[in-house]
């Protein structure tokens, strides 16, 4: 028997008063897959990201993480879940060591320091473990930030715009570290993103929003395939543009 | 896991202890407002000893007032303040994605004001001995009951000013100076309820503040302890402490309704 989907997503709105933010979005995510919730600004990725984390309450749908009910009991699950965003910050006066000790402590990470230690190591942060967060590079506060999303070795690792203001190298290095962790770990990765040439390298799966609403979905070649594109860049201007499939979407 | 979690809560009180710890000024300034006062009113109530019958028979009237007034507006800074950090370091929703609960977030803020309370007060409080020859703990056993009622009070406030700003953004934030001092013309905290205007004394007594300070002025005037001022004050703030939580956790629900978890900071 098909093991269930982690994530459940089924006929999910968020409105905020006229307008329709999310409009009746439904999918899944299998165990161990990385999915991209791809589209332009105001497409509905990042409302979709913070309701499955439980900061956004729905209007209306229902989501189901790791069995539970989000998010009536996100709580069971986000000891299980992390999250990292370019637009969410740490405290700048702390050190990247006090930082880190206050999310293990927050998340129940047993043998703090030893995880921490190892977390400096593969994401090559402990040469500045005791300068304040705030005094760092927007690279180095990346990598630290992806620290921080992967101190309780979350089973679903939910990352918007993971790579966003990376040097081209450090964005490289870590695609890496988020594919090895993955297949170390079995996690279940989704991921908003601008940067196509990651979703190929990185997604089984992509989810295409436009206006809050899914307008397609699948495979990544599966996709270039069924638009009669070379790439995801395209692929994604074809659907910002309202053109699906070769069709112009009314 | 759906418990509370005392290692959340320290957790979180170890992120302000670090923030404490990493910088001496703002230690300072955790002392020096109410040292100031201290200082300020030692010397008033110097002047006035000789001049006035009530001081003269309980010269500590007016520093015990200042000093107990502090603890009241320490404690509600120490919540209020403390949680705006949060939102300026663009923090909270981390803080939201994590396992703690709102309600941890909430014992979290109420243990560092407690500590950033005893260190600002508990400094002024040691200062007055060789300043004025004057001990704030001459006042006895009472003195736990009325630090006790001030302290939760000043978390009441400081919630309902932490919810206003929650919900309203970082533009009510000079609210959170300017509540308390609304409220201190009514709290007697110098003068008895009896010498507000009728009609402001039963605005008055419906304060657990207004209640501390008879009480004090019943201790060093009268040498004996109201409890029944110490059960009023205890029982107002039962009520405020919990309508404060309310406000606070509805707040929350709001900004998740809203999305302004996400949106947090200046």
């Amino acid at each position: 028997m098909a093991e269930p989907p982690v994530i459940q997503v089924e006929n999910l709105h968020k409105y905020y008063g006229s307008v329709r933010a999310v409009d009746g979005i439904s999918f899944d995510i299998a165990r161990g897959t990385t999915c991209a919730l791809l589209g332009g600004n105001g497409a509905g990725k990042t409302t979709t990201i913070a309701m499955l984390l439980g900061l956004l309450l729905p209007t209306s749908g229902r989501i189901h993480i790791l069995g539970e009910e989000v998010p009536r009991h996100h709580h069971r699950v986000l000891p299980r879940m992390n999250f990292s965003s370019p637009y969410v910050d740490l405290p700048q006066r702390l050190t990247v060591a006090e930082n880190l000790t206050v999310y293990a402590r927050l998340y129940g990470v047993p043998r703090v320091r030893e995880r921490l230690a190892a977390l400096g190591r593969d994401l090559d942060i402990d040469a500045f473990f005791q300068r304040p967060y705030g005094s760092l590079s927007a690279g180095q506060k990346t990598r630290v930030a992806l620290a921080k999303a992967l101190l309780n070795e979350p089973e679903i690792l939910l990352l918007d715009e993971p790579t966003a203001s990376l040097d081209p190298d450090t964005a490289d290095r870590m695609r890496g570290i988020l594919t090895d962790y993955q297949r170390r770990g079995g996690a279940t990765l989704l991921l908003a993103s601008h940067n196509m040439s990651e979703v190929e390298r990185l997604c089984d799966q992509v989810i295409m929003l436009r206006t809050g609403c899914i307008v397609a979905s699948g495979a990544p070649r599966e996709l270039i395939r069924r638009y009669g594109r070379k790439d995801m860049e395209e692929v994604f201007l074809d659907i910002a543009r309202g053109i699906q499939s070769g069709e112009v979407i009314e | 896991m759906n418990s509370l979690s005392a290692q959340r809560i320290g957790a979180l009180a170890l992120r302000y202890l670090y923030l404490l710890r990493r910088s001496w000024i703002r230690i300072v300034e955790l002392a020096y407002w109410p040292t100031v006062q201290m200082i300020l009113w030692g010397f008033i109530t110097r002047y006035l000893s000789g001049h006035s019958d009530v001081l003269g028979q309980a010269a500590g009237l007016l520093l015990s007032g200042v000093l107990l007034w502090d603890i009241l507006f320490r404690s509600q800074l120490g919540v209020s303040v403390v949680f705006f950090e949060e939102l300026h370091a663009r923090n909270l929703a981390q803080l939201f994605v994590s396992p703690l609960r709102p309600i941890e977030l909430i014992l979290a803020l109420m243990s560092i004001s407690l500590i950033r309370t005893l260190v600002g007060v508990g400094v002024a409080v040691a200062l007055a001995l060789p300043f004025y020859g004057f001990n704030l703990f001459a006042l006895g056993p009472p003195l736990a009951g009325f630090f006790l009622n001030l302290l939760l009070m000043g978390w009441a406030i400081g919630l309902l000013v932490a919810a206003l700003v929650l919900r309203h953004g970082m533009g009510a934030e000079s609210i959170a100076w300017a509540a308390i001092f609304a409220l201190a013309p009514l709290c007697g905290i110098y003068y008895p309820i009896a010498t507000l205007p009728g009609w402001l004394q039963p605005l008055a007594w419906i304060l657990p503040a207004s209640h501390v300070f008879e009480g004090m002025r019943a201790v060093l005037l009268d040498h004996t302890f109201r409890l029944d001022y110490f059960l009023y004050a205890l029982l107002l703030n039962t009520g405020y402490l919990g309508l404060a939580i309310s406000v606070f956790l509805a707040a929350v629900r709001h900004a998740r309704e809203h999305g302004s978890l996400l949106q947090s900071g200046e």
